[in-house]
């Protein structure tokens, strides 16, 4: 009998370029068979923002203390969950309605512990990993508001 | 200490990076952010609502409060909206 494999590899990366979410998902099941749950989140570029119809975001980041700030709220994530493997990938640069923006993956051996620390990583990503978004639209160029119910969701996470 | 901006606080300052030597005197983060806005327009526009301007030290979120000794880099910006 083989004991079972309690690794949890994480993997972030910052880039320009897209992500293949099927590769990435292959990447964190295909050599091993102790997991049975992988939740897989896409942020996507998206048109329709509160306001204005938006042309194009572009992605702005501090690099070192992203991944660093990434890194961190995965190992929470690992801590608080059993999970069997972490990837989040953010992309930064212009980006057009449509294209993907962030991805997040979380393997577990059942479903709970997946979804919940997707969503931890999420709400995280949102309000403390360092990105900022700027705006174009028909009606000028601007930097994106934080909105508070991203803070709120965040905050959910640290009530006992 | 090194000092980096980022987004609109760059845009404001008209620089993403600078090496900045305060007196002995600024001792928190939000002492630094008096003492440069003090130094001109710019960063007085840059930081004219503190309470709405974030920072790290070496890469760590701080609060306002936090002391400034020994940091090698303090970055300044907007509330963050990734993901």
């Amino acid at each position: 009998m083989t004991s079972p494999v309690t690794t949890c590899p994480v993997t972030i990366r910052i880039q320009e370029d897209d992500f293949d979410i099927a590769r990435e998902i292959a990447v964190l099941t295909e050599t091993r068979t102790d997991i049975g749950a992988v939740v897989s989140f896409s942020g996507i570029c998206r048109a329709d923002d509160d306001s204005a119809k938006v042309a194009a975001l572009t992605l702005e980041h501090y690099p070192g203390m992203a991944e660093e700030e990434i890194r961190r709220h995965a190992d929470e994530a690992t801590s608080r969950w059993p999970l069997n493997g972490v990837t989040v990938i953010h992309r930064v640069g212009r980006f057009m309605p449509g294209q993907n923006i962030v991805l997040v993956l979380t393997a577990s051996q059942h479903r709970q512990a997946a979804f919940q620390a997707a969503e931890f990583l999420m709400d995280y990503l949102k309000t403390s990993a360092p990105f900022w978004k700027k705006e174009e639209s028909a009606t000028g160029t601007g930097w994106v508001e934080a909105h508070a119910r991203d803070d709120a969701a965040a905050a959910r996470w640290t009530k006992s | 200490m090194k000092v980096k901006y980022f987004a609109w606080v760059r845009e404001r300052v008209g620089k993403a990076e600078e090496t900045i030597e305060p007196p002995a005197t600024v001792r928190t983060v939000a002492e630094l952010i008096a003492w440069l806005s003090g130094q001109s327009e710019a960063y007085a526009y840059a930081f004219e609502k503190p309470k709405v301007i974030r920072a790290a030290i070496d890469h760590a979120h701080v609060k306002s409060d936090a002391a400034i000794a020994g940091a090698r880099e303090i970055a300044f910006f907007p509330p963050m909206t990734g993901g």
